[in-house]
């Protein structure tokens, strides 16, 4: 059996034309197009290109919902069981149309998607994430190079092949961490690392270290008689028996909890959903992790002008930064959007 | 426990472990180990047991290599080790007197554990599948387990409760090798705590220290060092061979993957592979322990303080293991930049949350200087249990426990959990053969 692949490229690779013809709207071909040749020479006979999409690069970058949506419909008539897309090499629109078209490909029709660029085009950043990238050089002196590593890593996923290292492998680094059983303990791995690091010799590191957004605190708040406040927490406090069973260690979602008219959380009516930490005297009291109680009566005494009436809360036990961010987005686009002054955050 | 005060008239601290192999458990008259079997009576185990006030029920169950097993909510385990020779008994402080350990002759049960199980903070317990693809990731399915089922009386405090677990576990591991005394030993390893004026005089090799980071982060969250809640303690020096009588035990109901069991303690692999190069690569002088408090106060006061013993030491590098993730994170930045920048080397071992798709950082803080790094794998990994047989315990705690969500148990006893869920599986002190590495 031969795999069914179909391959994106732009009008340009196409033969169509340059960037006066960037506008074309998209069209599928029969057969190979263009490089599709040499991507029929690469892969031999274990798959064939079945089909070739082109389409403008200023088409898909000004309709890239529409666009992607249009192509996956011409691509899914052809039963496929991958996509290659590009090469792109350092042509910028065109890099992240092939990146969206791959992520589209890999999401909607779940199966793999292959592209190829310089580390430098905007669709690495944007899509690395998602999908294989192979590194090319720069421009299309490279295609006789990037066109077989293509080919190679494209059957290697066809066929359920572990993959290697991006530098085994030739793709670029996708920052997706992936577990394996190594020959040797972790304990003696780091006793091996440690005497070469002793010893001025080269080792490698299994884990180089993140690089975090700093975020700095935005100006205090000027006008507190008339601002509304908010309270946000990682701290798990939620209505008792955790009615959105937010999970005690790496939350996939935060909880919106009503507390207006809500003096003081009492143990009758909230609790705790963190699995971090003993939860017995949030469960107790939780004003001490969420403090209701306190800002109420600075509310009474007028420090501020109103507790903002609901509140946020998810776990941040071991959640991944990925899903704390969006969490933080969302809640405050929502407290944006309500009028909300400035948010007290406590975590645990 | 008998009481030895006769301690070693030599600096040098010297310590046999002799091993009794264990490879299969049966139930018996006697509790006794010969050819490989550990015979248990189990009446005079659960006498010994018997009496704490805390504790409405206790039972006693095996779970042996290969069988279709899984033991569910899991608390801590212990190895069976029973002190023959020399001063103080085995986990000093807890369940022994408070004198020094570390020398003489050690009973070791290698092969066998006491696991110890009960629904106490529910989110921080742990699985053990004795086979199928779970086994691969535990430590704990290749050893023959004598498992404790321990429920506790109502109304008592859950930290009231981990302490009635934690010590009939030691109490059910010091008892099985106690009565084990006498059997044929299988193999003796000699291990010596040098003092710093017997060290191999010219110095050619480096000297070098282990920076062992105990979790101290409260509320549950704790470890003993002779049995002080190292959240009050000072870093300080510690000979490797008192860790294999037991000097550190741990009191951690936190997330299963990465706390390290009193079992991982006793058989510590950092200390046994900084043994093996000791003399050739580096000249290794012994443990600093220190904690991990919550507060920066405290984290600051303990990295600075364990910075400091390093270099009166003088050493040159310091090999340094954390326990947890998140919080704990800060101190093993702290350490390992305190120490980069006082000229001493440093490498990291931790482990890694990354989300479970891999693609968020893995650790919740970091520096420059930490660019030697070795994890025990991603902890967030999500793996399929498929059901077994016997469940010892209670299945549904895995829809509560840290890893685990609501739904992960299926009807049909199939269990979706993260790797966190599983015990000992990204072991900080490198007791697994998982890593991770970057696609």
């Amino acid at each position: 059996m031969s795999y069914r692949i179909v391959h994106y490229i732009n009008q340009f690779y196409a033969g169509i034309g340059g960037e006066e013809k960037a506008d074309i709207r998209p069209e599928i071909r029969e057969g190979v197009v263009g490089p599709g040749m040499a991507l029929k020479g690469a892969l031999g006979s274990e798959a064939t290109v079945v089909a070739t999409v082109i389409c403008g690069d200023s088409y898909f970058a000004s309709n890239m919902e529409q666009a992607s949506a249009e192509i996956l419909e011409m691509m899914k008539q052809y039963k496929p069981d991958a996509v290659v897309a590009g090469p792109a090499f350092n042509a910028g629109r065109y890099g992240t149309a092939c990146g969206a078209i791959c992520e589209a490909v890999m999401k909607n029709l779940g199966i793999p998607a292959v592209s190829g660029m310089y580390p430098e085009n905007p669709g690495v950043e944007m899509y690395k994430k998602s999908f294989y990238i192979v590194e090319t050089p720069d421009s299309a002196v490279g295609m006789r190079k990037a066109i077989p590593a293509m080919a190679k890593l494209v059957l290697k996923l066809l066929k359920g092949e572990t993959l290697g290292t991006p530098a085994e492998e030739g793709y670029i680094e996708r920052g997706i961490r992936k577990n394996k059983f190594y020959d040797k303990l972790a304990a003696e791995r780091a006793v091996d690392m440690f005497v070469a690091k002793l010893q001025g010799k080269p080792f490698v590191t299994e884990y180089p270290m993140p690089v975090f957004d700093r975020v700095p605190p935005n100006p205090a708040v000027k006008d507190m008689k008339n601002a509304t406040i908010a309270l946000v927490t990682s701290g798990g406090i939620c209505p008792k028996g955790n009615p959105d069973h937010i999970e005690a260690s790496s939350a996939s979602k935060f909880g919106e909890y009503d507390i207006t008219d809500v003096k003081d959380l009492t143990c009758d009516d909230f609790c705790t959903a963190h699995g971090g930490y003993d939860a017995t005297y949030a469960d107790q009291d939780a004003d001490r992790v969420l403090p209701v109680d306190v800002l109420r009566d600075m509310e009474k005494e007028g420090v501020f002008k109103k507790l903002y009436n609901k509140f946020y809360s998810t776990v941040g036990n071991g959640t991944a930064v990925a899903s704390a961010k969006k969490f933080g987005a969302e809640i405050a686009r929502k407290l944006i959007a309500d009028g909300v002054t400035a948010v007290i955050l406590t975590s645990t | 426990m008998p009481i030895s005060l006769k301690g070693g008239k030599e600096r040098t601290m010297k310590l046999e472990l002799h091993r009794v192999k264990i490879s299969k458990l049966a139930w018996g008259d006697a509790t006794s180990a010969k050819d490989g079997v550990l015979t248990v009576n189990k009446e005079e185990l659960l006498s010994v047991l018997a009496g704490d006030e805390r504790l409405t029920k206790v039972d006693v169950d095996f779970a042996q290599p290969g069988e279709s097993v899984r033991i569910l909510p899991v608390k801590d385990v212990v190895e069976p080790r029973f002190k023959l020779e020399g001063a103080g008994g085995v986990f000093p402080g807890m369940l022994s007197d408070v004198e020094t350990v570390g020398e003489g002759k050690t009973l070791v049960l290698s092969g066998a554990a006491v696991v110890t199980t009960g629904k106490i903070v529910r989110f921080q317990e742990g699985i053990i599948d004795m086979s199928g693809p779970g086994a691969e990731y535990t430590p704990y399915s290749a050893t023959c387990n004598v498992v404790v089922i321990l429920e506790n009386a109502k109304g008592i405090d859950k930290h009231e409760y981990e302490t009635a677990c934690r010590m009939a576990g030691l109490k059910a591991a010091a008892y099985l090798a106690e009565k084990c005394a006498g059997a044929k030993v299988d193999a003796v390893e000699t291990y010596e705590s040098l003092s710093l004026k017997d060290m191999p005089a010219p110095p050619t090799l480096p000297k070098v220290a282990y920076l062992y980071m105990l979790q101290s982060q409260g509320l549950l969250h704790d470890t003993y060092l002779y049995g002080v809640d190292v959240k009050k303690i000072l870093p300080t020096y510690l000979n490797p061979t008192e860790v294999m009588d037991g000097a550190i035990v741990s009191g951690n109901c936190v997330s299963a993957c990465d706390k390290n069991n009193t079992y991982v303690h006793q058989n510590n692999p950092v200390i046994a592979n900084m043994f093996k190069r000791h003399g050739v690569d580096f000249n290794f002088i012994g443990c600093i322990v220190t904690n991990e408090n919550v507060t920066l106060l405290d984290k600051r006061r303990s990295s600075s303080y364990a910075v400091k013993l390093a270099r009166t030491l003088g050493v040159d590098g310091l090999l340094i293991s954390e326990e947890g993730f998140g919080n704990p994170d800060a101190d093993l930045i702290m350490n390992c930049w305190k120490a980069e920048r006082a000229g001493i080397k440093t490498t990291l071992l931790t482990d890694e949350y990354a989300g479970q798709d891999g693609a968020s950082q893995s650790l919740a803080d970091s520096c420059v200087e930490g660019d030697a790094c070795v994890t025990a794998g991603n902890a967030n990994e999500v793996i399929v249990l498929p059901p077994m047989d016997k469940v010892i315990g209670e299945p549904e705690e895995a829809n509560v426990i840290a890893g685990g969500w609501q739904g992960s148990l299926a009807a049909d006893g199939t269990i979706t959990v993260e790797l966190q869920a599983i015990l000992g599986s990204t072991s900080e002190l490198g007791y697994t053969k998982l890593g991770a590495y970057t696609i």
